[in-house]
């Protein structure tokens, strides 16, 4: 299963609940205003390195690049393009997306 | 003359929020009114450094709150709690702040005639 989180963590509490409920091995892509729950010193930083174990995290490079945080991208989560989204789509059976 | 406030508490691009607000904000200044901005909790993403939009097909509209100043729109508020609950600070802005705590915020907020929020 993917997970697509689009909204910010200090927003919703969208990536919160995915992550209590994600199964190790299953892919979490943060995209919009998701892309702030993968940047260093956000409310969620603790929350996404702690679930890097278990379940495997990307961003949407274009969403973090319009919001001015390529550069603050965490270490361990996979920055990916229009393309990578279609593959991992592909790749990992139904998408959950938590709007 | 009247004040008004505009209270920004989304992120930019992923709703149209923030940039609705520039709009009004920029209305409101060429009725030569009193205008206030503050950003709080995703509000103040608004305001990061280095958006590059080329990628999503949106308008990078950040460099516009730079020209506020042409507006005689000066009066640019922060939320201390906010910036630093995103592990920001005043550096990462891309236009002069001024950077209030809760109690600064909400006397400025009593002061207003108008608050509009977004």
């Amino acid at each position: 299963m993917l997970h697509i989180v689009n909204k910010s963590p200090t927003q919703a509490r969208s990536l919160e609940s995915c992550l209590r409920v994600a199964l190790p091995g299953q892919a979490v892509l943060l995209i919009e205003d998701g892309v702030y729950g993968a940047t260093t010193g956000s409310s969620s930083e603790a929350q996404v390195r702690a679930a890097a174990g278990k379940v495997k995290f990307y961003a949407l490079k274009p969403d973090l690049e319009a919001r001015g945080m390529a550069t603050r991208a965490l270490d361990g989560v996979t920055l990916v393009d229009y393309g990578g989204f279609v593959d991992l789509v592909a790749e990992h059976g139904p998408s959950n997306s938590w709007l | 003359m009247k004040k008004f406030m505009f209270v920004n508490r989304k992120a930019p691009y992923g709703t149209i929020y923030a940039l609705e607000s520039l709009e009004v904000v920029l209305i409101t200044a060429t009725f030569d009114q009193d205008v206030s901005l503050v950003f709080m909790d995703d509000g103040v993403y608004e305001l990061a450094k280095g958006q590059q939009t080329k990628d999503i097909g949106i308008k990078n509209f950040s460099p516009s709150y730079r020209a506020l100043e042409g507006y005689d729109v000066e009066k640019l508020y922060v939320d201390a709690d906010s910036l630093t609950a995103r592990g920001l600070s005043e550096k990462d802005l891309l236009v002069p702040v001024e950077v209030l705590d809760s109690a600064q915020m909400a006397e400025l907020m009593a002061q207003q005639d108008v608050v509009l929020s977004f």
